[in-house]
């Protein structure tokens, strides 16, 4: 036994060694390869050009932010039938992350070391997109368009970012300075998800409400969002709140509205654009009333306590059916989205995705036919506040901001404007309250604009 | 629900040993094992690509997640919905120490281990007088209560944004991605020959004896709170390290990235993979990491919406966890172990090896009580 036991040890020793020396030939063998950034444009051939997003397609966060991304490809579907873009076609591929930033962060791995895309086009969410910021900035990746209002997509430590919507920030100080100015004297109460994007705009609010006014500042968790928000609106309401400000999600607003409609108070809401789009918040309240107890009818009935809600626009109302870019919008979901448009129809949403498409081809369009990420970015930049796109506002990208629109109009949802018709039914319309208002996230002031607002190209609004 | 780990066939491990001339010695066999280990997978993150070795690194995190809640739950008879929360413990700790100190990386993962291990007491004390489905909803609470707090004191936590997190630069011209997994395979195997060799100690036997009958454990003077406390701590620090690597790996340590279900995830997993066996958690965290992925490749091929293809994740994941449990009720690895022996048994000179005791399906050894 003994003997057995020292022989076995013996060939261990020696198993030992060899894979020693194994691993040693192995380290001269396979000595490291080159960096990842090799060629000059991943992603990119003659015919071709690749790029990737993540996005919620399932989850919570899901409903009304599965439409971006589809109504994007219904873009990138009429460039390429149109001969793409310098003879490349975009091939999108959009990924669902379920809104987890861990998913966000392996899945954007996946898109970048091992598809090899060009760039990330319209990811969605400041959790999930933050988490990959310093990855994507550090292997040179563009991180264009984020679907989130957070301050921290125009930092000159990242200067592959580039946000896209307004900043909160800025929302906040267009309709705090409507409050200021059409409800002066009244008492202001908030609403505000207890995260960055609630935060990021009442900061705005407060750079415009005199402090004084602020007679509650009420919060709710987004994670554990379940019912309605009763002890939030009984607070709002015990302190005489007259004017109340939301920066919440259209659920949050459906459930802050329904317990606020039951005690009998009715203030004036302003709400946030993220959570007051009719044809999404609109049949929210009505299920809610359902899900209640409530009849049918009781139901249909709730929809209308978006009557008089003011919220605002960066580009114009999916109920404006005269205006032309809302009938380019409708035009390209119909024939490269039938079946998106069949779901959704033209809706915050959808409307949201084309105008972020349409930026990026622009930006593919001025970086020209040498096509590299270096191009991409220096052609945003240089060229950003002159792309064609819905908005009221140009995009204010420079080398040092990389903001996307800054300017708003003030809407007010009304029986008495023509509503938004979507398969789900006929949802109240807005009509704008206010000029087309810029600012910055920073001191400046809320200032009307003057510049004009773009119409869409010929080629677009007479094309099928 | 507690089924017999690797050690319940100390027997049959003996003699399996003997044949193929392994020490009996438990730190020097799990050593030689870890260094094995250690020459495979450098071949293999050498030969992967950077996205794949950012696969087998996020595997080895897995891994010790996993292998902490196996401890907890197969070697203890615990059963913990807790474990991500500890997860975020150790992910916070390791950031908030990376955002205001200087310290050595090394030193950071040590303090989320910590943090997460004092976690485990406070949340261990009280678990002692608790089982069952009681037990696994005061961990559940915990898993819900943590998310809160760090959006409440958002300049502390970062909020919705998070902490960054930086990986010490690699040494040389290796690929950060490499250099990643590297760091996390050493911490996976570094745990499991820590775990193996408290699993074949004392405490080890301890807590067997507590999970299979505290009255009985505490008449051979075992003190059964304070066992069960221990193995509470041990399976918390697990899962700070793990933690503290998702942080590394996802380059950001926020809430969003311990949802319940990652606690949920892991109990599956778990079981999937072999309750109470250490090798079984690879397997585990292999499903954990690839699973989705395949799905999304298979509703692909059938060219499901997008929209479907993430519920397919779920819906195969509880289709391979009703057929494992019905095929190898002691999940994937105890299915390959019964798998072998009956290979081994089949090929060997008849008399030349004491049959094992437990040549039963799913390698039940009948002395162990099943309940």
């Amino acid at each position: 036994m003994r003997h057995s036991n020292h022989t076995a040890i013996g060939r261990w020793t020696r198993v030992l060694v060899a894979s020693a020396m194994g691993v040693t030939l192995a380290t001269v063998v396979l000595s490291p390869s080159a960096g990842a950034s090799g060629s000059s444009a991943p992603g990119v051939t003659s015919t071709g050009i690749s790029i990737g997003a993540t996005v919620p397609l399932t989850g919570p966060a899901a409903p009304g932010y599965d439409e971006i991304a589809p109504a994007m490809n219904a873009v990138f579907g009429w460039v390429d039938a149109h001969g793409g873009v310098d003879g490349r076609k975009i091939s999108y591929n959009y990924l669902d992350d379920g809104y987890n930033p861990a998913n966000t962060a392996t899945l954007t791995r996946k898109l970048v070391l091992q598809d090899n895309v060009f760039a990330t086009v319209g990811s969605l969410g400041t959790p999930t997109q933050a988490a990959v910021q310093g990855f994507l900035n550090s292997q040179k990746v563009p991180q264009l368009f984020v679907e989130s209002g957070c301050n921290c997509w125009s930092n000159p430590k990242f200067p592959e970012s580039f946000g896209w919507q307004p900043p909160y920030t800025v929302e906040g100080k267009v309709l705090g300075a409507y409050i200021k100015a059409h409800f002066a004297g009244e008492k202001v109460g908030y609403l505000s998800q207890g995260d960055e994007f609630g935060q990021d705009f009442i900061k705005g609010m407060d750079m415009e409400i005199p402090s004084a006014s602020v007679v509650s500042r009420q919060t709710y968790d987004a994670s554990t969002l379940a019912g309605p928000l009763s002890n939030q609106v009984a607070a709002l309401k015990a302190a005489g709140a007259q004017v109340v400000a939301m920066a919440t999600i259209p659920a949050a607003t459906a459930l802050a509205m329904l317990p606020a409609a039951a005690i009998g108070y009715q203030p004036q809401y302003v709400i946030s654009n993220v959570g007051a789009d009719a044809p999404t918040v609109g049949p929210l309240l009505s299920s809610f009333t359902q899900k209640g107890g409530g009849t049918a009818a009781q139901a249909k009935a709730t929809a209308g306590l978006l009557n008089g809600v003011i919220t605002d626009s960066y580009f114009a109302p999916e109920s404006d059916v005269t205006n032309p870019w809302v009938k380019v919008e409708t035009k390209l979901l119909t024939d490269y989205a039938p079946s998106l448009y069949a779901k959704s129809g033209l809706d915050g949403n959808t409307q949201y995705g084309i105008a972020l498409g349409l930026t990026f081809v622009q930006a593919l369009q001025a970086a020209g036919k040498n096509l590299t990420r270096a191009a991409l970015i220096s052609a945003i930049e240089g060229s950003g506040k002159k792309f064609v796109t819905p908005g009221f506002v140009p995009l204010s990208y420079s080398s040092s901001v990389h903001y996307g629109f800054q300017g708003l109009e003030v809407v007010k949802l009304s029986t008495t404007a023509p509503p938004a018709v979507t398969p789900s039914g006929s949802w109240i319309g807005g009509i704008a309250v206010s000029p087309v208002e810029t600012t910055n996230v920073g001191s400046g002031p809320v200032v009307k604009y003057t510049g004009r607002t773009s119409t869409p190209p010929a080629k677009l609004a007479s094309t099928s | 629900m507690t089924q017999p780990g690797p050690a319940d066939h100390a027997l049959d491990n003996i003699s399996w040993l003997w044949r193929l001339r392994l020490p009996t010695q438990p730190l020097l066999r799990h050593l030689i094992f870890a260094l094995c280990g250690v020459g495979i997978l450098y071949l293999l993150t050498s030969l992967l690509s950077p996205y794949n070795d950012y696969e087998v690194g996020e595997i080895a995190l897995y891994v010790i997640a996993l292998a902490g809640l196996s401890l907890l739950t197969g070697m203890n008879g615990q059963i913990s919905l807790g474990n991500g929360a500890f997860m975020a413990v150790g992910a916070y700790t390791m950031a908030l120490l990376m955002t205001h100190t200087q310290l050595n990386f090394i030193v950071e993962l040590l303090a989320a281990i910590g943090a997460a291990a004092v976690m485990g007491l406070l949340i261990g004390i009280p678990a002692t007088r608790l089982k069952g489905p009681y037990l696994a909803g005061m961990t559940l609470l915990f898993a819900l209560a943590l998310p809160p707090i760090a959006d409440k004191w958002s300049t502390t936590f970062g909020g919705d944004q998070g902490l960054t997190t930086t990986v010490p630069n690699a040494p040389g011209n290796i690929n950060p991605e490499e250099w990643l997994a590297w760091i996390q395979i050493i911490g996976a195997l570094i745990t499991l020959v820590l775990l193996a060799n408290l699993i074949q100690s004392r405490f080890g036997r301890s807590f067997r004896a507590v999970r299979d009958d505290e009255i009985a454990a505490s008449l051979t003077g075992i003190h059964v709170a304070r066992t069960k406390v221990l193995a509470f701590v041990i399976s918390a620090g697990c899962a700070g390290l793990a933690g503290g690597f998702l942080g590394l790996s996802t380059g950001v340590v926020n809430t969003g990235e311990f949802p319940l279900t990652l606690s949920i995830q892991l109990l599956a997993a778990m079981v999937l993979g072999g309750t109470g066996s250490l090798m079984g958690m690879l397997w585990g965290a292999v499903l954990l990491v690839y699973l989705p992925q395949w799905s999304t490749s298979l509703s692909g091929y059938f060219n499901l919406g997008s929209g479907a293809s993430a519920y397919l994740a779920t819906i195969i994941f509880g289709a391979v966890l009703i057929v494992v449990m019905i095929a190898a009720p002691t999940g994937i690895q105890g299915g390959l172990r019964w798998t072998w022996r009956h290979i081994s048994g089949s090929m060997s000179r008849p008399g030349a090896v004491i049959p094992p005791v437990s040549e039963l399906p799913g390698g039940q050894s009948p002395h162990v009580p099943m309940r």
